[in-house]
């Protein structure tokens, strides 16, 4: 039995399902990173997703288009941003409570527009796997990397253009000094709430596109509450990867390679039992986390509202 | 002013949240008062209130019981039954006082369709001595507590987990086949539990291997796990829960069989389903009907199984099974329902 955990078959079939995993934790950790550099947490990062998923599912599901499907998800998503912008920026909301309130919204939506404008379980024909010329015929890394839908792909692409917009322009250092000195950045002439608002809809642009890349390509389906708390998981993920691009990527592997681990411990008959398994990939989180917690510094004014003059 | 703010803003989710949370309940709206008239008032409907944990679409758990209760209104008539449901009750708080609700409302017969939902009903039925309740899936009526308002009914879903499993084991060619649970508990035990057996019977030398995701819903590892059992060379699928979907997904797109329980899931996958235990709980529901109209409000336990015909298999009409394998399957379910064949669960 250890023997064929360790096969190559076995190897390659849980890398590979770590990375289709986590395709939706990286949009959503990203797109959640980028609100946090700049001061705002969004607890309602999973109900975003459930209305992205629908928006994407529907669309599709009507048009036959996925690049429609696609726009519609950023669209909503954009939207509940904007939203969330404006009842943490402009009204000054406590934000832990208007996440929840957005969640409530998201997961409430999208399955009251389910439920009247589907009405029961359908499929769609999602963003096909695409093979890399090639590359997808290297044997064990082919399948492994390049063997996968578009929006795979697009997760992976955000982890470095993220980074580099965050850190080498002039639009990154904004976000930064927005999230940890708000006052100093205000004083040199950078609008906050321009910034605030631009991040968080930018956030929920992407956070849409999570739920998309659930709903039209990698299940193909949507069912009420169909992200099932992923994403929880990716604002756990956030504070896992130091508000890092590069520590999203490494958090979203972790726990969707653990969570594929598990599924081949069960399929292969060790001996374990099933609860154990399932514990596995949030345990382990919980304990990197405890780690490596120490170690980073959230940004100085993460979840507090700006009050121009004061102080 | 922040704090209104906020309270505005919880306000306005509650309340669509609660909209959404309960929103098909035709509400029993209060009748108009009753006029004096000659002619004698028409007779009351028989009315059923439900309450389920999922959709009334999921084609799965709560959609057995909506379809049911559907057909029953279909059958007698709209003026002699009349139905309401609260689904979507994944919290079991919730649950109960929709329970209570419907009880207070007097409800002929109030439906509690999830095994979460028991402790509650131990701690409402006794305030409603003349409302009938029934609960499900279990065989506990709690008579042993001395309540005799309450019907139990379950799905002896091991029977047809079992003749599923004969037609896995002789359609698979690889001799590899998959399972999908989601917690090891009630039905979906007993019908993984079924199925393993009616595979091993009919090829001793094939292996099962059996996931759990520990989810109802997970969709997303439900379509993992389903890829996890392809890798590893499963050639036939089967799977339990609301969550399945997106394995039948995965299953469509690698052109492996399905077999589904409790709906007919066919139309999700017309190229690769080959057949579903469907749960028809008519048979159940109109003996509770006919008790209760005969003044008995509880106290005993059903069961639908192959043989009262609340249990079927459904063959997908776009999939063609070879004739020798359906009358195997038939051959099967007879042996059931005579008794030669018993499905040994734990």
């Amino acid at each position: 039995m250890i023997a064929r955990l360790f096969s190559l078959n076995t190897i390659v079939g849980i890398i590979t399902a770590g990375i289709r995993l986590a395709t939706p934790y990286l949009y959503a950790t990203i797109g959640e990173t980028l609100g946090q550099r700049s001061g705002l947490v969004n607890l309602g990062v999973d109900g975003i997703m459930l209305m992205g998923a629908y928006a994407a599912f529907f669309v599709t599901f009507k048009t036959g288009s996925l690049a429609l499907g696609l726009l519609a998800a950023i669209v909503v998503g954009g939207l509940m941003g904007l939203v969330m912008a404006f009842f943490s920026v402009t009204l000054k909301a406590e934000q832990g409570i208007t996440g929840i309130g957005v969640y409530l919204f998201g997961l409430g939506m999208s399955n009251l527009l389910f439920q009247k404008t589907l009405g029961t379980v359908e499929t769609v024909s999602g963003f096909p796997a695409i093979h890399i010329p090639l590359l997808s015929d290297i044997p064990v890394l082919g399948p492994i990397f390049f063997r996968h839908n578009l929006l795979v792909y697009g997760a992976f692409a955000l982890v470095p253009i993220s980074w580099f917009i965050l850190n080498k322009t002039t639009l990154g250092l904004k976000i930064r000094a927005v999230g940890d000195n708000p006052e100093a950045a205000d004083s040199l002439g950078v609008s906050v709430t321009g910034v605030r608002y631009l991040t968080e809809t930018v956030g929920g642009m992407l956070e849409g596109i999570a739920g998309a890349s659930l709903s039209i390509a990698l299940l193909n389906v949507f069912q009420e509450n169909l992200t099932n708390g992923m994403g929880f998981i990716a604002v756990a993920l956030v504070y896992f990867g130091g508000w890092r691009a590069v520590g999203a990527l490494a958090g979203a592997i972790l726990f969707s390679t653990v969570n594929a681990l598990q599924l081949w411990l069960q399929v292969i008959g060790i001996l374990i039992p099933p609860d154990f398994a399932i514990m596995m990939p949030y345990v382990l989180t919980i304990v990197v986390l405890a780690f490596t917690a120490q170690r980073v510094r959230a940004p100085a004014a993460l979840s507090k509202p700006f009050e121009r003059g004061e102080g | 002013m922040k704090t209104l703010r906020v309270t505005l803003l919880l306000v306005m989710t509650t309340t669509l949240f609660l909209l959404v949370g309960c929103p098909s309940t035709p509400a029993p709206t209060p009748t108009s008062p009753p006029e004096a008239t000659a002619t004698p008032p028409p007779p009351k409907p028989f009315r059923v209130a439900v309450v389920m944990p999922s959709a009334i679409n999921d084609l799965a758990f709560s959609q057995s019981m909506y379809d049911a209760l559907s057909k029953i209104k279909e059958e007698m008539g709209e003026d002699k039954f009349d139905f309401a449901y609260s689904e979507g009750m994944f919290v079991v708080d919730d649950a109960a006082a929709a329970i209570r609700d419907y009880a207070s409302q007097g409800y002929d017969l109030v439906i509690a369709h999830g095994s979460q939902y028991g402790s509650s009903l131990v701690e409402i039925a006794p305030d409603f001595p003349n409302t009938s309740f029934a609960w499900g899936t279990t065989v506990d009526t709690f008579a042993d507590k001395g309540i005799n308002n309450v019907f139990a009914y379950e799905a002896r879903s091991e029977q047809g987990g079992y003749v599923l499993g004969v037609i896995a084991a002789s359609l698979s060619k690889s001799g590899v086949i998959g399972v999908i649970g989601p917690i090891e508990t009630g039905d979906a035990k007993l019908y993984v539990e079924g199925f393993k057996a009616g595979v091993m019977a009919t090829n001793p030398d094939a292996q099962v291997n059996v996931n759990w995701t520990g989810s109802f819903s997970d969709v997303a590892l439900a379509s993992e796990a389903a890829q996890t059992h392809i890798n590893a060379g499963a050639d036939a699928l089967t799977g339990t829960a609301q969550m399945v979907v997106g394995a039948i997904g995965v299953a469509e797109e690698q052109g492996v069989l399905w077999f589904g329980t409790q709906a007919d899931q066919s139309s999700l996958a017309p190229s690769i389903v080959v057949a579903c235990q469907v749960y028809d709980w008519t048979v159940v529901l109109n003996e509770m009907i006919d008790l209760i109209q005969g003044g008995t409000l509880g106290g005993q336990a059903f069961a639908i199984t192959l043989a009262n015909k609340g249990l079927t298999i459904q063959y997908n009409p776009d999939y063609t099974v070879p004739d020798e394998v359906k009358t195997l399957a038939d051959e099967t379910i007879q042996g059931i329902i005579d008794g030669s064949i018993t499905v040994e669960v734990e």
